[in-house]
């Protein structure tokens, strides 16, 4: 257990969501070493309170969508434990599973690909109450709260009857987002919510899921690669990487003093405005993120690390906490601790 | 006509004049490019910028010769080293641009062709332009390989697409793309589909060859901060129409289109968690149904009446700073440009 980053479940109150040690496997094709077990989450441990947002960065591959599907109570973990709400929603089965379900949504990436072009904006918000049939059992009250709904995330009542091709990509993501609250969710995982979108319409959806948030206390757990906007929604951030949650922290602890190697190229090499240096003060990384089928010993960052010993490869590196901030938590035998990134005074050895 | 300055300039690797485009489609004839200029400089990176549907792909492929069948050019100039693409025939333009022009599209995927090894893909500029032999052309696909960073090139040659990474398929397409160490290079979004940390090293990469061969580049993006640290100049593209141009300092220090400006304040940089970013009311016209007066009129925080039937010229703008003389700028630099009926105004906002 002192490998994994439970620190911060004991610091807090009564989380609505805690995750423990989690981990996953997949049976996939053999690799050329001869593996076919792919270990998507490796001891995954993070906490959610309400009406917060944890923001989830890594690049592909790295098991956020693993995680996402197992938040959703859609793949269960191997071993670990899920508590929602002090209660292991995996402990049951039919019925009382479904009613948990519930209680976490998603929105996808792309608001083209993810609304069914034969339903009007109408059907699709109420969809998910054909699943879970207790809520709103009258034709007269679904079609009152899908009026409701619309009105929520900046449409009107008129845009029901439309079908999803007569809306541009911004306006498909809030019948997204309606469709979420639907079902009155405690936790909407929002997957890349943003990415697909253009820069002018991408801010009014994050206003708008700002907004919501507010208004209803629903907590966020947002995935997504563009670190300005993680940081300017997230209260906390988690960074993984083959599998595992390497650094976690405050966005600015995480963003402005990474001390985990990985999350310190991430926030380097994000394309920033405020940068006109042509990327010289960059951290480029060498090499690719290495299959997951065959994670380095040790350290599963050590083969791109520029700072790597021979330690590294011996030892997988304890969760260790940041001097002065117990919840910023990071894995690594050599925490980059006197280095503020956003100075711009890293320069890798290369 | 656009009027961006041309007499301290040395002459540029690529110079398009009044470029514009008309795409048929079932609801008529629409122009998704029009009246478009800029310049490409050597050893300089220029970035198109602009959302989706704005018309600067359709730029680059005007440029590269690969319109859709339903799109053509209907007037302006392309000269690239002098010669002007816009008036060739398919035969001499390929002659020509072949190797004088490399493209480096975003998805490596389906730039590439899945059934051919990259060695003979790679090959293929050698045979055709340089009428090398198939195993000279291997060892030349060798020896670019290692010059995009692909490890263990020898062994790497014989492989086909689908046994790289994305970002290995992207130096890939790199490669093919400097093969004939061309003058330009065009690079759509090279980068948007890959990680971040990739996209780090490939632009890196983009640099260095930018560098190394005193390449032209013109990089067209949606991303903002890509330009800022990529690009040397800027040209933002709206509903078809460039708004402004200029360095890219000059542009993002002192945004003189609303558009411009407002893009820059949708980024949330440095935003306060939980405050309202400002944001660009509404959508981008559909090319159907541009207005007659200026592009942007629908969204535009400072419309007047005038803006809704004179379209606003692309014109030299006075410096914003009180120490540069109006109309005077460094030599080898595109002074900045916009096309609003109030860019002066926006320099005091």
């Amino acid at each position: 257990m002192s490998e994994t980053l439970v620190g911060a479940v004991r610091d807090q109150q009564s989380p609505l969501l805690e995750v423990r040690d989690v981990t996953k496997t997949f049976h996939v094709a053999k690799s050329p070493s001869g593996n076919n077990r792919l270990r998507a989450l490796d001891g995954i441990s993070l906490t959610l309170g309400r009406g917060e947002t944890l923001g989830l960065v890594g690049e592909s591959g790295c098991g956020k969508s693993t995680l996402a599907r197992t938040l959703m109570m859609l793949e269960r973990p191997d071993a670990g434990t899920v508590l929602f709400d002090g209660t292991d929603p995996f402990a049951m089965h039919g019925k009382e599973l479904l009613a948990w379900r519930r209680r976490v949504q998603m929105v996808f990436q792309d608001p083209f690909a993810s609304l069914n072009a034969r339903m009007t904006a109408g059907e699709i918000i109420s969809e998910p109450w054909r699943a879970h049939r207790d809520m709103y059992r009258s034709s007269k009250d679904r079609e009152a709260r899908v009026h409701e709904l619309l009105h929520l995330v900046g449409m009107r009542p008129s845009d029901a009857r439309k079908s999803p091709q007569e809306f541009s990509g911004g306006q498909r993501q809030r019948i997204g987002i309606a469709r979420a609250l639907a079902l009155d969710p405690d936790v909407i995982i929002l997957d890349e919510p943003v990415s697909a979108l253009d820069l002018s319409v991408q801010a009014q959806v994050l206003n708008l899921l700002n907004e919501l948030q507010e208004r209803l206390g629903v907590s966020y757990i947002f995935i997504s690669h563009d670190l300005s906007v993680v940081r300017f929604v997230a209260d906390r951030v988690a960074v993984m990487y083959l599998g595992r949650i390497i650094e976690t922290g405050t966005a600015e602890e995480v963003f402005d003093s990474p001390r985990h190697p990985y999350a310190a190229a991430l926030t380097s090499a994000s394309p920033r405005l405020d940068r006109s240096t042509a990327g010289r003060d960059k951290i480029i990384l060498r090499d690719e993120i290495p299959s997951p089928l065959d994670p380095p010993s040790g350290c599963r960052f050590r083969t791109r690390c520029w700072q790597a010993q021979d330690i590294c490869a011996e030892q997988a590196p304890p969760a260790d906490q940041a001097p002065g901030s117990p919840l910023h938590l990071s894995e690594c035998h050599f925490p980059l601790d006197t280095i503020r990134v956003r100075s711009g005074e890293l320069t890798p050895t290369p | 006509m656009s009027t961006i300055d041309t007499a301290s300039t040395p002459s540029p690797v690529l110079d398009v004049k009044g470029l514009s485009v008309t795409l048929r489609t079932p609801r008529g004839t629409v122009r998704a490019v029009n009246n478009v200029s800029f310049q490409a400089q050597a050893g300089k990176t220029l970035a198109l910028l602009g959302e989706s549907g704005c018309g600067k792909s359709m730029t680059a492929k005007a440029i590269a010769g690969l319109l859709d069948p339903v799109a053509e050019v209907e007037e302006g100039q392309m000269i690239l080293d002098g010669q002007d693409l816009a008036t060739m025939t398919a035969r001499q333009r390929r002659k020509v641009a072949g190797p004088q022009l490399g493209i480096v599209f975003q998805d490596a995927l389906t730039a590439l062709n899945p059934v051919y090894k990259v060695g003979t893909q790679l090959g293929e500029a050698f045979r055709i332009h340089q009428k090398l032999s198939a195993r000279q052309a291997r060892s030349k696909a060798v020896e670019l390989m290692q010059r995009v960073g692909i490890p263990e090139p020898e062994s790497r040659v014989d492989a086909y697409p689908h046994q790289f990474s994305g970002g290995m398929r992207q130096r890939i397409l790199i490669a093919m793309a400097v093969a004939l160490n061309p003058s330009l290079l065009i690079a759509d979004e090279p980068t948007t589909a890959l990680d971040v940390t990739i996209q780090a090293q490939i632009m890196a990469l983009l640099r260095s060859l930018r560098e190394e061969n005193n390449l032209a580049v013109v990089l067209i993006t949606h991303d903002l901060a890509v330009v800022a640290e990529e690009a040397d100049t800027v040209a933002v593209m709206y509903a078809g129409n460039v708004v402004e141009t200029g360095t890219v300092a000059e542009v993002f220090a002192n945004p003189r289109h609303p558009y411009t400006r407002g893009l820059l304040e949708s980024v949330p940089v440095d935003a306060v968690r939980g405050s309202t970013l400002s944001s660009i009311p509404g959508n981008p016209p559909e090319l159907h149904n541009v207005p007659s007066g200026c592009v942007y009129q629908s969204r535009c925080p400072l419309v007047q009446e005038v803006c809704r039937i004179t379209r606003p010229e692309l014109l030299p703008v006075r410096p914003a700073s009180a120490t540069a003389a109006p109309g005077v700028h460094h030599p080898g630099t595109v002074a900045q440009a916009a096309a609003c009926h109030f860019s002066e105004e926006l320099a005091h906002v």
